[in-house]
């Protein structure tokens, strides 16, 4: 490996409002070297990975490519300097072929000539086979599978000979078999004396690429080093499994007798060529408590989605006997699904009251303030920030507002997704205690969403545990610690 | 992009031009006239195609652009009496000026604030003729001394000759290498900007070169018509005539906006004796068209091939 520092940032921060989302972040990454960047949802990777590429402005720091301060730079200077960056999502030119959208890489960023340098179809053909794209020259993006468009990004993007390649989640909606190949690209990048920066949800994805990691939380550094040292680093452990994993017994097992409430049969979605699910089957039995653990970028928002009927899917949705496939979003809730949902969606300009009384729009007077005087006793916060506006509340209070609204509605199945996301520890045992509240005071059937099994686990009746679209462990809790519990990360 | 124009296409443009250049040969002065008019609004919506259709930008005020010309070159025309190549040039570069000066701080907004500027650009010029109605003619419109010719079959083919010159221009400009840049930037401006394009840089030469082309158009047809006014150049319905009849011939496709704004002045004008119900029925066509085929005629056309 050679010593030469291609890269190097120091201290760069960047906010969103009140917002950390990245707060003296700095790494170097020499020549061919893979550096793994992880972390979580909102732990500002991706922030980070758009400071490099000048796609947002960091607000102090700086970041300097083979000695050249960029930090500030439009990232048309930046990508000419020699950076470029495989998007995870693109919109390639669908009324040209794979060949021109490549060409387009390599033309010069002139007013003046207006054709192509002669060199330009033979080194974009050169490209093209060098990605794999050798046989689908003269297709139109439209018509080609999912891993090909990936490979024609990775195409454009070192089609000007970068010396620092970013790569937003390298791996997202590949299968097992295009990951190989995929795997294969990049360390030619490698091999080629490039500096590659892979950004990534876990450590898992990019373990046998990147010759270093550093892991993020909540915009801040918690780990670096190498791939099994960041694996072993205490932080990184609790951030993603959430500390020491504890299970609370749960009295009465009389779940097993009653009968599914909701059951998945084969569900499988795709966001346009990439599958997100893959033939997933699930049951949830009446007055269950069940969690689905997965990391993120799993399928578990795109599962509760589909139950919504948020997102189109092949298979089966049934709830209390009824098919929900074909029912709008709205039917679905009145029938008693209610989802919670990651993002939260709340009212950000109304108060944390008229947020309420919105979700309990369909219950009589009567009703609505018996279901309203509930919650304040499962929320006492909520009863003190009545009139307070939703968007200045905290973002525990945001998270218990976004429950407490979905239980307005009196469902007869709460969808929780990913609850804890962004939120400090001390608020997650107070999330934790009001689950409890709920599941001993309410028959309600409850489906969990979580990427901390800490979380997770201590409600749970059943456990799901979801892994690249499928569905690979299924059982208690306590089987979960003791078989899964290492193997997670 | 190294056969910009293919055989098909050629033969096309060939058959075309020839047909269209012995036409007056057999039809009257009065089907002429509307086909000259035509022949301008296809040069306006293949300006208005490049900007929206390629740069990705949505023009609501093609005709703050074409008032622009059309107004500088008949002022100059009725005040200074200077000869007609040279108010046509003085046209077309008010129209770049002013479109420059609209353009530089409004491509800075993003989403659909682009659009409300350019629409309310071309109120600001409608209300600056009127009230300046000592040297424009304010509402009334003013007269131009020079006509282009007073023979309408010259006239015809003056436009002819326009409208297959700037489509010929237009359209190289946008199968080049400028075009393809200018369809990415106007697609994901993020990844044509990470691909080391500046962005602004090109969507702002699309713009002048769609101001150009406007104001070049503007102009000749006020010298055909032999008078300017808000009515014929300015107002928000004839913009938003040239909007309908690019989204009607296809969207990115530069020679379906010429054939959609040709196609709708002479329906348009076929169903006149309508009267009040004529416009009603464009507007129907166009609505049906847009809801249903919104990649428009020529480029439902092209569409079953590209995704063979």
């Amino acid at each position: 490996m050679s010593e030469r520092v291609r890269l190097e940032a120091r201290g760069l921060v960047k906010r969103f409002g009140g917002l950390v989302a990245a707060n003296d972040i700095g790494f170097d990454i020499r020549a061919g070297e893979i550096l793994g960047l992880i972390g979580p949802n909102g732990s500002g990777k991706s922030t980070v990975m758009k400071l490099v590429m000048g796609i947002e402005r960091p607000d102090a720091g700086s970041v300097k490519l083979d000695g050249v301060e960029t930090a500030g730079w439009p990232s048309y200077r930046i990508a000419r300097a020699g950076v470029g960056i495989v998007f995870q999502h693109s919109r390639p030119l669908h009324r040209q072929t794979v060949l021109e959208n490549i060409k387009l890489a390599l033309l010069p960023d002139s007013l003046l000539r207006l054709a192509a340098a002669p060199g330009v179809d033979e080194r974009a053909r050169e490209i093209a086979h060098a990605v794999g794209l050798g046989d689908v020259l003269h297709r139109h993006p439209s018509t080609l599978p999912f891993a090909d468009l990936r490979r024609m990004e990775m195409g454009k993007a070192i089609a000007r000979d970068p010396k620092v390649v970013l790569i937003d989640e390298p791996f997202a909606g590949l299968t097992a078999g295009e990951v190989g190949a995929f795997s294969e690209l990049i360390r030619g990048l490698r091999d080629q004396g490039r500096a590659v920066l892979l950004v990534d949800h876990n450590v898992k994805s990019v373990a046998a690429l990147a010759d270093r990691v550093l892991a993020m939380y909540l915009g801040q550094r918690v780990a670096e080093g190498t791939v099994d040292e960041v694996m072993r680093d205490e932080t990184v452990r609790r951030v993603y499994l959430g500390g020491t994993i504890e299970v609370v017994e749960r009295r009465g097992a009389n779940a097993e007798v009653k009968p599914p409430l909701l059951r998945l049969e084969g569900l499988s979605v795709f966001y346009g060529k990439a599958q997100a699910l893959d033939r997933v089957d699930l049951d949830v039995r009446e007055g269950e408590f069940v969690s689905i653990v997965g990391l993120n970028g799993a399928g578990k928002t795109t599962l509760f989605n589909a139950v919504s009927g948020l997102v189109p899917y092949s298979g089966e949705v049934r709830f209390a006997d009824r098919v929900l496939s074909g029912m709008t979003p709205g039917a679905i809730a009145r029938s008693g699904v209610v989802q919670c949902p990651e993002s939260r969606e709340l009212f950000g300009e109304l108060t944390v009251r008229e947020n309420l009384d919105l979700g309990g729009q369909h219950l009589a007077a009567g009703a609505r303030t018996d279901q309203l005087a509930w919650l304040f006793e499962l929320f006492p916060i909520l009863e003190a920030r009545q009139s307070q506006v939703a968007r200045t509340l905290s973002g525990g209070e945001q998270q218990m507002l976004a429950i407490a609204r979905a239980l307005m509605m009196q469902p007869k199945l709460l969808v929780l997704d990913e609850p804890t996301l962004g939120l400090a520890p001390v608020i997650l045992e107070q999330l934790s205690k009001a689950l409890e509240r709920l599941r001993e005071s309410t028959p309600i059937t409850v489906l969990l969403g979580e990427q901390n099994v800490t979380f997770a686990l201590p409600h749970a009746d059943r456990v799901y545990l979801l892994e690249h679209a499928r569905i690979v462990w299924e059982g208690e809790p306590a089987q979960f610690a003791a078989e899964m519990g290492a193997g997670y990360l | 992009m190294t056969t910009v124009f293919g055989p098909r296409l050629l033969l096309f443009i060939a058959v075309f031009v020839l047909v269209a250049s012995v036409l007056p040969l057999w039809l009257s002065a009065y089907v002429l006239g509307v086909l000259t008019t035509a022949y301008y609004f296809g040069v306006f919506s293949m300006a208005w195609d490049l900007l929206f259709g390629f740069a990705g930008e949505v023009n609501f005020g093609p005709t703050f652009l074409i008032g622009l010309g059309a107004y500088t070159a008949a002022l100059l025309d009725n005040q200074f009496h200077l000869p007609i190549p040279v108010t046509v040039l003085a046209g077309a570069l008010a129209a770049l000026v002013g479109g420059l000066l609209l353009a530089v701080p409004a491509l800075r907004l993003r989403g659909p604030y682009f659009g409300l500027v350019t629409l309310v650009a071309v109120l600001l010029l409608q209300n600056a003729i009127v009230i300046f109605a000592a040297f424009t003619g304010g509402e009334i419109g003013m007269t131009v001394p020079d006509v282009l010719s007073i023979d309408p079959k010259v006239n015809y083919w003056y436009a002819l000759a326009f409208l297959v010159i700037c489509a010929i221009l237009l359209f190289g400009l946008s199968r080049s290498a400028i075009g393809l840049i200018l369809q990415a930037s106007g697609q994901d401006a993020i990844e044509a900007q990470a691909l080391g394009f500046n962005v602004t840089k090109h969507k702002l030469a699309a713009f002048s070169v769609s101001a150009l082309f406007s104001g070049v158009a503007g102009a000749m047809l006020i010298f055909y018509m032999g008078a300017a006014s808000v009515g014929t150049v300015i107002d928000i319905g004839i913009g938003v005539q040239i909007i309908i009849g690019a989204v009607l011939g296809g969207r990115r496709t530069i020679l379906g906006a010429a054939i959609g704004a040709i196609f709708l002045v002479v329906v348009t004008e076929v169903l006149r004796p309508l009267g009040q119900l004529n416009t009603f029925v464009v507007a129907a066509v166009a609505l049906a068209v847009i809801l249903f085929f919104p990649d428009g005629l020529l480029g439902h056309v092209l569409r079953p091939r590209e995704s063979e």
